[in-house]
């Protein structure tokens, strides 16, 4: 009874989770959503910790506590500018989780097979679920694990390098060891001739080894990715975590796991894809890393004022007291004059001081900037020369150049 | 040294080469100042602000002269101008050389230096002194203020009680600066208004300004404006047809023509001929703004302002800086002040005369005792050169049908290619694997069809919220970790205990990033 009572939960929360990112394709929707991937999570982990097979129950609790308080804290300290980084530090943290219940799996099988018929027919849990298996089954679950272990490592690895890259605690430029590609090539050849191995013998050495050199995929591959790509390298690991996911939920014959983790999957892959096509990127030269450096101007370490630093630029404006608008040719072409004067309206609302610092050359024409800015309805008094203001520049903190082009 | 600012003598001249705002910036560079008595007059200066401002007024030509060893100007010197000019003394006021060559060797002979400020050249650099920019500045605005004088309606359309006012249309030739700046000052004045000009890459320039590009029908590739410094340069006779074409389409049309073609060393080309002007409306005004070189209207009578029989003004003036003479005369001098601060590096009033500096070289056309015109090409080159830009072509509905369907066939046969394949390895994986595994394989792949479907619609500014939520839920592989603590093994728990932490960390932390983030899109 009790078993069915949690795949009955287990029913509910993977509609919920379906709902919880559907629910984010629209704004209003989207803070339903937030509600039923909450309520998803807690029914899952609720029924699985009332339904079969488990022990040390407070253990997990005091844990589930424990990160439950640190992952509050964390995400209600941090600012709003610093989320992207924040997002692929917890990354990381699933991506080491998906190793460690890789590992587990294999010492339990370890331990189940080392066990007699007796014994085995006591055990219960996970376990029980092992000592059923057939031999084909038992290759398959090697596979599985195998896998689950290989995708997390890659996005341990890979979360870290990116957290340091949103952060800046990395150079943003895309990097690549000599031999490059092959680098990568070499390395998951080297996986797959120890998963045979593994296949083979069972041995946790080979598990090891994998894992090592599976680190170092995730590590080179994001290192290859230049700074404006992030955003996508996030989502894209995203995806890894929930392949990892459905790849422990097969080992572990767990049916929820494998339906979240595949969502999780497949809608981050999606996800990426379309964030590519936003961002005018190819999705393959992407995700496959380190093309990013050397197709041409706007990519890679080019692309350094992505989304994410401009947003926090614009949160910066509102936090100094003195701001200088730098126009240029830029700014006329793309007629964003009346945004560039809402923004001061707003900024001199909140009691900043705007200013305009106007280059004697910027646009076509003598006085191109003046004309624009006065029909955006700027004050006069605010826009000043170059040579008027140039003394001030070592003073406020956030000059902002809208639109520069060579003239 | 001494700086020098002579009185102009040329017939309805008002504008001069020195205001009491640049003496001041002039003084600051080491050097004296002294003027002629009366010579800002015209310009709205007295002699008073320039003696409070610290510059010497002399009396007579000849004093300045002989005071002086740098002579400012506007227009270019008279022969008995050029004549007075002693050796070693510098002249910096418009030349036009090609055009004054005798005069030229005159002052050459004589030792003098001459720095022509129409020879300035087009480099950023140079953008300071460019005094034949900040002139036709001043030509463009005041094109369009002479021309409402003359226009006898609004240029804004207004819907008053009244009665309905329509809005004036303009139309300007050539956008140069001078053009441009007639296009700027024409639609803040409410105006529509259009701009044609021979080099499609200004069509930007024009669109920023707040005008609409008149595009010609016509396929030449258009040559590159950077070849020529940007300036115009010559159209084949079919492009000239084909604008002409145009122009005769749109003279029915617009009440205000602004003509301001012009092509260097070249006269004006006529661009609004004699039938254009009868196809005009009664009261329609034409300002050409290339009388000085014969004019871009056939009727064009330089420096008068004619009215034609069929009622269109023709104003022909050439002297339109010089009717705003205060603002010339500011922006004029601030050229020749940038120009004295370049020949006055060390700022210690000692000039430099250095001809290795392109904008130098570039601008003096007699140094030394030598006529150094024309000076070798410059070092930078003025604009960057332009990549060709293909304008995507308009596609007829034929074709446009026909590329539709091949996209619906070519979608059908990838989405029936893919559905075979993945059936293909799903029967195949069926085959071999035992039953338990394809009971959980149906599971996963309906979940992963889901994933793709669910995911397509959603809008762009929720990417990042969509990428912290599917955090938060790929946090489910904490089931793993719950199932799995309850083993024996010591290790398997300490694992198992430490993935529970980072998943637990990862549940809360992302949900509670989601909501933060959404809570931003509330609407406010």
């Amino acid at each position: 009874m009790q078993f069915g009572f949690t795949t009955a939960a287990y029913v509910v929360a993977a509609v919920l989770f379906i709902q919880s990112l559907g629910g984010l394709s629209g704004q209003e929707s989207a803070k339903r959503a937030v509600w039923y991937g909450i309520v998803g999570m807690a029914l899952a982990v609720l029924a699985t910790l009332y339904g079969p097979g488990i022990g040390n129950w407070y253990v997990s609790v005091v844990m589930i506590a424990i990160g439950g308080a640190i992952g509050w804290v964390v995400a209600q300290r941090v600012q709003m500018t610093e989320m992207p980084q924040l997002v692929a530090a917890m990354h990381s943290l699933v991506g080491l989780a998906a190793v460690f219940i890789g590992y587990n799996a294999h010492l339990e099988a370890a331990n189940v097979a080392g066990l007699d018929e007796a014994a085995r027919a006591t055990l219960d849990g996970f376990a029980a679920v092992l000592a059923h298996k057939t031999p084909v089954e038992l290759s398959i679950l090697r596979i599985e694990v195998f896998l689950g272990v290989f995708i997390g490592a890659v996005t341990f690895t890979g979360s870290v390098v990116a957290y340091g890259k949103l952060a800046g605690k990395v150079d943003g430029k895309a990097k690549k060891l000599p031999g490059g590609h092959l680098l990568n090539a070499g390395s998951a050849l080297g996986s797959l001739v120890l998963l045979v191995v593994y296949l083979q013998s069972g041995s946790v050495l080979a598990l090891i080894g994998m894992t090592l050199l599976a680190f170092f995929i995730g590590y080179h591959l994001i290192m290859g990715i230049g700074g404006a790509d992030m955003p996508v390298v996030v989502s894209m690991l995203n995806s890894y975590s929930g392949w990892a996911a459905a790849a422990i939920g097969f080992s572990l014959s767990n049916d929820l796991l494998i339906v979240v983790g595949a969502l999780v999957g497949s809608s981050g892959a999606i996800l990426s894809y379309i964030m590519c096509k936003a961002m005018n990127r190819s999705f393959i030269s992407v995700i496959l890393g380190g093309f990013g450096g050397t197709t041409g101007p706007g990519d890679g370490g080019d692309g350094r004022a992505d989304r994410h630093r401009r947003r926090r630029r614009g949160g910066g404006a509102e936090r100094r007291g003195q701001v200088i608008i730098i126009p240029g040719y830029g700014m006329a072409v793309a007629q964003a004059q009346q945004s560039v004067s809402e923004l001061t309206r707003k900024l001199r609302a909140k009691g900043k001081t705007v200013r305009f610092a106007i280059h004697p050359v910027a646009g076509r024409l003598p006085g191109h900037m003046n004309v624009l800015l006065a029909e955006a309805k700027v004050p006069y008094d605010i826009v000043l020369e170059m040579d008027e203001i140039n003394e001030d520049f070592p003073r406020p903190t956030l000059p902002s150049s809208s639109g520069r082009t060579t003239s | 040294m001494k700086i020098g600012a002579l009185a102009e003598i040329f017939e309805g001249e008002n504008r001069v080469a020195m205001t009491p705002e640049s003496a001041l910036q002039l003084q600051k560079l080491g050097h004296a100042c002294c003027i002629q008595a009366g010579a800002g007059a015209k310009a709205g200066f007295t002699d008073d602000a320039y003696k409070a401002a610290g510059v010497e007024v002399l009396k007579t030509v000849k004093a300045v002269v002989e005071a002086a060893e740098v002579l400012v100007k506007v227009r270019g010197p008279e022969e008995k101008e050029a004549k007075a000019l002693r050796e070693g003394q510098t002249l910096i006021s418009f030349f036009w050389p090609a055009q004054n060559e005798a005069l030229l060797k005159t002052v050459a002979d004589k030792g003098a230096t001459v720095i022509a400020m129409d020879m300035v050249p087009r480099i950023s650099r140079a953008q300071k002194m460019d005094a034949l920019s900040s002139m036709a500045n001043i030509a463009g605005y005041r094109a369009v203020i002479e021309a409402g004088n003359n226009f006898g309606r609004f240029f804004t359309g207004q819907v008053t009680a009244a009665g309905k006012v329509p809005p004036a249309k303009v139309l300007v030739v050539g956008a140069g600066v001078a053009g441009l700046a007639a296009i700027g000052t024409s639609t803040s004045l409410g105006a529509i208004t259009l701009a044609f000009d021979v080099r499609p890459e200004v069509a930007e320039q024009i669109e920023s300004m707040g005008a609409e590009f008149v595009y010609l029908d016509f396929s030449e590739r258009a040559q590159d404006g950077a070849a020529t410094g940007g300036y115009a340069a010559p159209s084949s006779p079919e492009f000239r047809e084909a604008q002409l074409k145009k122009f005769r389409e749109l003279a029915p049309e617009v009440d205000i023509v602004i003509t301001t073609a012009l092509i260097p060393g070249r006269p004006a080309p006529k661009l609004w001929t004699e039938d254009m002007v009868k196809l005009m409306k009664r009261g329609s005004v034409i300002i050409d703004l290339a009388a000085e070189r014969g004019g871009n209207c056939d009727l064009t009578v330089p420096d008068e302002k004619i009215v034609t029989d069929n009622g269109v003004t023709i104003v022909g003036y050439t002297d339109f800086p010089s009717r705003m003479a205060t603002q010339a005369s500011t922006l004029y001098s601030n050229n020749i002040r940038h120009m004295l601060t370049d020949l006055t590096p060390k700022k210690d009033g000692v000039i430099d005369h250095n001809m290795e500096d392109d904008v130098i070289r570039g601008a003096t056309v007699a140094h030394g005792g030598k006529v150094t015109f024309p000076p070798p090409p410059p070092k930078v080159q003025a604009i960057a050169t332009q990549k060709p830009k293909e304008r995507a072509r308009e596609l007829t509905v034929e074709e446009r049908r026909a590329n539709e369907v091949a996209a619906f066939k070519a979608q059908t046969r990838t989405q029936v290619g893919l559905l075979a394949i993945g059936g293909g390895l799903l029967l195949l994986a069926g085959l071999y694997a035992p039953a338990s595994f394809m009971s959980h394989f149906i599971v996963f792949v309906l979940a992963v069809y889901v994933g793709f479907q669910v995911i397509w619609n959603v809008s762009h500014s929720l990417h990042t919220p969509l990428m912290a939520i599917t955090n938060a839920i790929s946090s489910i592989i904490i089931l793993g970790a719950l199932l799995q603590i309850g083993s024996g093994n010591i290790l398997v728990i300490i694992l198992a205990a430490a993935s529970i932490l980072m998943a637990g960390i990862n549940i809360f932390g992302g949900f509670m990033v989601t909501r933060r983030m959404l809570a931003m899109f509330q609407k406010s």
